[in-house]
């Protein structure tokens, strides 16, 4: 293996003389006193190499050694994923003793001792490929495929597979002879280099259906789909990471992979701490045993954020070539774009855009299109959902970050001050925020078949509403609450009404923070029935007081338990209140 | 940090700036500690054996011929019990013409405590500031500034806030901070008869501003000594951090590296993260909680300083003059705490977030009223009660200077909002309505 020694220190950044070929990301450590501390090649000059050390720095000493591990950052994929929380590269947190984070020290990912009940889903004499499922474990919830490594070349018969019983990860499982006649052993572990994408499956198809997130904004207004993307701009104090937390919590997905991309460390705990608690109603289980975390909170290594994301998006796409539904999110991507940021600075490469390196939008867009839902070789569908938060500086989406990643995420969720400012919660934008799956014909069809007939052409009406309600506001604050006609606050109190009673929703109350789809199809016909309704007033008091008041009615059965009695009598109570102004109505119309 | 004497002298320096030397020397490890001329001074590049160290105090006098000194490790700070009471400077030095502190030798900006061996912070921090409590709750091991134009009282605040916060240890990390306020602290903390359990590192006006850089480092190790070692609650108060961070920029600037926004360095993100995750709930109880301040330029959160800082912290208070009353408030709409979900309705009084939503709902109404009357548009009835509210609710919940217990607060609250709406106007829960609401 190559050797090295180190020439030059600047914050993260160190220069390595070698004495042999290192490649482009290639893993070395520095070997300081007892400890190793874990670096990444990211340019090469002769026989110099740069790298950026995944630890503090402090005290390293030019001519200390370096020793190159000849692969890239790796992960380690198998059994024991699931529960776990991991720092961004992969070590076990729950693993580290100590209290404080020492420099250099390593947890193993996976538990080498845990016995499985491996059961074999392939047979002796069956040709595979890399990805094809050889037998299962059952772990946590999911019936976890064991597989051909994903770096199996070719095609290649299987000579021997266990049979039932009891294993360790590190136990063979298969034998595989490839085309040259060369027999391969596997086990239940298999290490993927993190940057680079799992493409072992048949095709990926445009996606097509809904992946609920428990949010009326989001399912019912700018859906995303099951192995689609989408990125939540949003002003510092807007609610991301609530609304993170929500989806991660609510989400209709197999797996969840959340990746604490540079943010706080307390956020992560809240997560520790709760989802070990939170049933999730779909498996009657915890919703940690869904979950996995990544987290290199703002305060751990600069450089191992970078790798954070990566170490997430590999373990979706692992778990996708089960068969599974996975939901990656990460919090906040424009902490890896600013790791980008500080390591391209300290190479010195001439600057692009707010001193970003020139090719942050091409590596933002290859990272986006690793999402997508798959058929695998043996026909079962798996999906990686992706959904990241961007934190623009200042609030101002014209940055460099936002740019970038509108351009290829899919579903566009922007959060706004003004909303978060008067606690219109969820603040995602009602207006501006868009789904393009809206578009896409296989999922109207989806909806169609799936929720009702005309879903989203009545998803698009309720948009019109908003948009028009919007309008009316302008022209009321410019010309004056008298000076316009009545209809014009009939129409801002339309759009009020949709906001408060169905997008508004409250991540806190018990019953609010998750609404199934099949009540987000009884209130959504409810409220755009009653906001479709032309009730007529004498004047625009009239129209303020008829709609505050039916959209507290509606509050109160969105706080209510689906279809209880509580829920009825309030439904009931709006009927009658609906049905009095329906008289006054008539009472006129007929004078 | 003290120098060794049997260390090699070097004197040969082979290029000077204002806030850098370079020289040629063996055996240097990264972020060493070094004397230039008796200045303490710290490594921020190796090349080769060129070794370029950031002077503290500036290079003022510096000769190609001074002597340096490397210590063989990075800059430490003595920790002890001794420290209560006591005032240092930059270094960890006494100012306060006392004893040196005997004590153990800690590396001053450690790694940060692993996420799996933190609590989830959730015990109530009272500070009796309406402003604070009923709308952004505080919480031991939180992080959270206080954004402040340079005329708001926020030093005075700040130290209101931190005497009735009920720590046992309060560490004052001063930045920049102006000999008048230096005084005021040091006499404030004094005359509460509560000198024994604050500890300070000052860094004035008057002093380099490169030496800042070391304040909150110190500040925060003598607080994870205080918070893990002996279990206390600590309390650590950063001001100003702004000044910090133009620290920051000078010697970037100095080291030639390319400025990204607001002439900022592209590192002020991690930079700031480093300290203020220093804030930590302890599995075993003690924790450490900072309170920092941020001076804005007329309130201009978008500036890179305070917009870094606020993605970082669990959020902010906003300090505003309110013209109406003539006194400073916590403004409700752009202050926040992240982790008042952590206790409100649960340590305190089960209607405190309906409460506290509704009345800054309606208080956003009042401020859409003030808009319409000041663009000349005639006030609806209900515009006008929303003014009148608004009127009471920052003269008797959001200004500073309130001292009340959070059920009092509440109970304010739905006494104004009994006196000014109708029930179908402040969006509650039926179930606390039918509790707590009493027409007037």
């Amino acid at each position: 293996m190559t050797k090295g020694k180190i020439t030059n220190i600047i914050a993260n950044l160190i220069t390595i003389k070698v004495d042999g070929p290192v490649s482009q990301n290639e893993i070395c450590y520095v070997v300081a006193g007892s400890t190793k501390l874990r670096s990444e090649v990211i340019k090469v000059e002769g026989d110099l190499a740069f790298a950026q050390v995944f630890e503090i720095t402090t005290g390293l000493k030019v001519g200390d050694a370096v020793e190159f591990a000849g692969s890239m950052l790796e992960i380690e994929l198998g059994p024991g994923i699931l529960s776990q929380n991991f720092d961004g590269l992969q070590n076990n947190l729950d693993g580290l003793e100590e209290t404080f984070l020492e420099p250099g020290k390593i947890a193993p990912a996976l538990d080498a001792k845990k016995k499985y009940e491996f059961l074999p889903l392939a047979k002796k004499g069956q040709t595979v490929r890399a990805g094809d499922w050889l037998g299962e474990v059952s772990e946590n919830i999911i019936s976890h495929k064991v597989m051909v490594p994903f770096n199996f070349r070719g095609e290649g018969t299987i000579s021997w597979v266990a049979e039932k019983g009891e294993l360790t990860i590190e136990d063979d499982v298969a034998k595989v002879t490839d085309v040259k006649g060369k027999e391969h052993s596997f086990n239940m572990i298999q290490k993927w280099p993190v940057k680079l994408p799992i493409k072992s499956y048949k095709d990926k198809p445009r996606p097509f259906n809904i992946l609920q997130t428990g949010l009326r904004v989001i399912d019912t207004l700018n859906p995303i789909t099951e192995g689609g993307t989408g990125f939540i701009p949003g002003p510092f104090g807007t609610g991301k990471t609530v609304l993170q937390h929500s989806i991660a919590k609510n989400g209709d997905a197999d797996i969840i992979i959340v990746t604490a991309c540079g943010e706080r460390a307390n956020e992560v705990v809240e997560i520790f701490t709760e989802f070990p608690e939170l049933i999730d109603p779909r498996t009657g289980k915890t919703l940690q045993e869904r979950t996995c975390i990544v987290c290199n909170t703002s305060s751990m290594p600069v450089s191992s954020r970078e790798a954070s994301v990566y170490v997430g998006m590999t373990i979706a796409e692992y778990y996708r070539a089960m068969g599974l539904k996975v939901l990656l999110l990460a919090d906040s991507t424009s902490r890896w774009a600013q790791a980008l940021r500080e390591m391209s600075n300290r190479l010195e490469e001439l600057p692009g855009p707010d001193a970003f390196p020139m090719d942050l939008p091409a590596i933002i867009a290859n990272f986006y299109s690793r999402a997508g839902i798959v058929e695998l070789n043996n026909g079962e569908m798996g999906s990686v959902t992706f959904i990241g938060t961007v934190s623009p500086a200042g609030g101002n989406l014209k940055e460099p970050v936002t740019e970038s990643t509108s351009k290829v995420a899919r579903c566009f969720y922007a959060l706004n001050q003004g909303r978060a400012d008067s606690k219109r919660y969820p603040a995602i934008e009602t207006v501006d925020s868009y789904s393009k799956y809206l578009d896409y014909p296989e999922f109207e069809k989806y909806m169609d078949d799936h929720i009702q007939a005309g879903w989203v052409g009545q998803v698009k009406k309720a948009k019109d509403l908003l948009i028009k309600g919007n309008e009316a506001k302008v022209q009321i604050n410019i010309l004056g609450d008298d000076a316009v006609p009545v209809e014009y606050h009939r129409d801002f109190w339309r759009s009020e009404t949709i906001d408060f009673a169905y997008l508004q929703q409250d991540s806190f109350d018990d019953q609010d923070m998750n609404c199934p789809m099949d009540r987000q199809k009884y209130m959504f016909n409810l409220v755009m029935r009653l906001c479709q309704e032309d009730f007529e007033f004498e004047n625009f008091n009239e129209v303020t007081d008829f709609y505050k008041k039916m959209i507290n009615y509606l509050r109160q059965m969105n706080y209510s338990e689906f279809e209880s009695e509580e829920f009825n009598t309030n439904k009931e109570a709006l009927d009658q209140f609906v049905e009095e102004q329906r008289n006054v109505n008539e009472r006129e119309g007929i004078q | 940090m003290k120098g060794k004497a049997f260390n090699k002298i070097y004197t040969n320096l082979t290029k000077i700036t204002k806030a850098t030397c370079t020289l040629i020397a063996e055996g240097v490890g990264y972020q060493e500690l070094a004397f230039v001329d008796g200045r303490p001074a710290q490594v921020v590049k190796l090349i080769g054996d060129e070794v370029t160290l950031q002077i503290f105090k500036g290079t003022e006098g510096i000769g190609t011929d001074s002597e340096v000194m490397f210590t063989g490790s990075p800059p430490t700070l003595a920790v002890s019990k001794a420290m209560g009471g006591r005032f240092f400077n930059a270094y960890g030095e006494p100012i306060d013409g006392g004893p040196e502190v005997e004590g153990e030798e800690r590396e001053i900006g450690g790694p940060s405590v692993n996420p799996v061996r933190r609590k989830k912070p959730s015990q109530l921090l009272a500070t009796g500031i309406a402003g604070i409590d009923l709308n952004n709750t505080l919480v031991t091991g939180q992080k959270i500034p206080f954004f402040a134009d340079p005329n708001e009282p926020y030093n005075q605040v700040l130290a209101s806030v931190a005497l009735r916060a009920n720590a046992d240890k309060i560490i004052l990390g001063g930045m920049g901070l102006s000999n008048d306020d230096y005084l005021y602290f040091r006499d404030t903390f004094t005359n509460a008869g509560e000198l024994e359990k604050i500890i300070s590192f000052i860094n004035t006006a008057e002093d380099p501003p490169v030496e800042r850089l070391l304040i909150p480092d110190m500040a925060c190790t003598a607080g994870e000594y205080f918070a893990n070692d002996l279990q206390e609650k600590v309390l650590v108060l950063l001001t100003d951090m702004t000044l910090f961070a133009d620290a920051l920029s000078i010697v970037a600037n100095k080291m030639d590296q390319i400025p990204s926004k607001d002439s900022m360095p592209g590192s002020l993100y991690s930079d700031l993260a480093r300290i203020y995750e220093k804030a930590v709930q302890f599995e075993h109880g003690g924790s450490l909680t900072i309170i920092a301040v941020t001076t804005l330029n007329e309130g201009d959160i978008t500036h890179a300083i305070p917009d870094n800082t606020g993605y970082i912290t669990e959020g902010q208070l906003f300090l505003r003059r309110d013209t109406e009353i003539g006194k400073t408030i916590v403004d409700p709409f752009r202050s926040l705490s992240r982790l008042k979900q952590n206790v409100i309705g649960k340590s305190t009084r089960e209607d405190h977030p309906q409460v506290m939503n509704a009345l800054v709902r309606l208080y956003a109404d009042a401020m859409a009223a003030r808009t319409k009357r000041e663009n000349g548009f005639d006030l609806t009835d209900y515009d006008q009660r929303t003014l009148e509210f608004a009127k009471d609710y920052s003269e008797r919940l959001l200004a500073v200077d309130i001292n009340i217990p959070v059920d009092r607060m509440l109970d304010r609250g739905w006494e104004m909002m009994s006196k000014f709406f109708e029930s179908h106007e402040v969006g509650i829960k039926e179930e606390l309505m039918d509790k707590y609401w009493k027409k007037a």
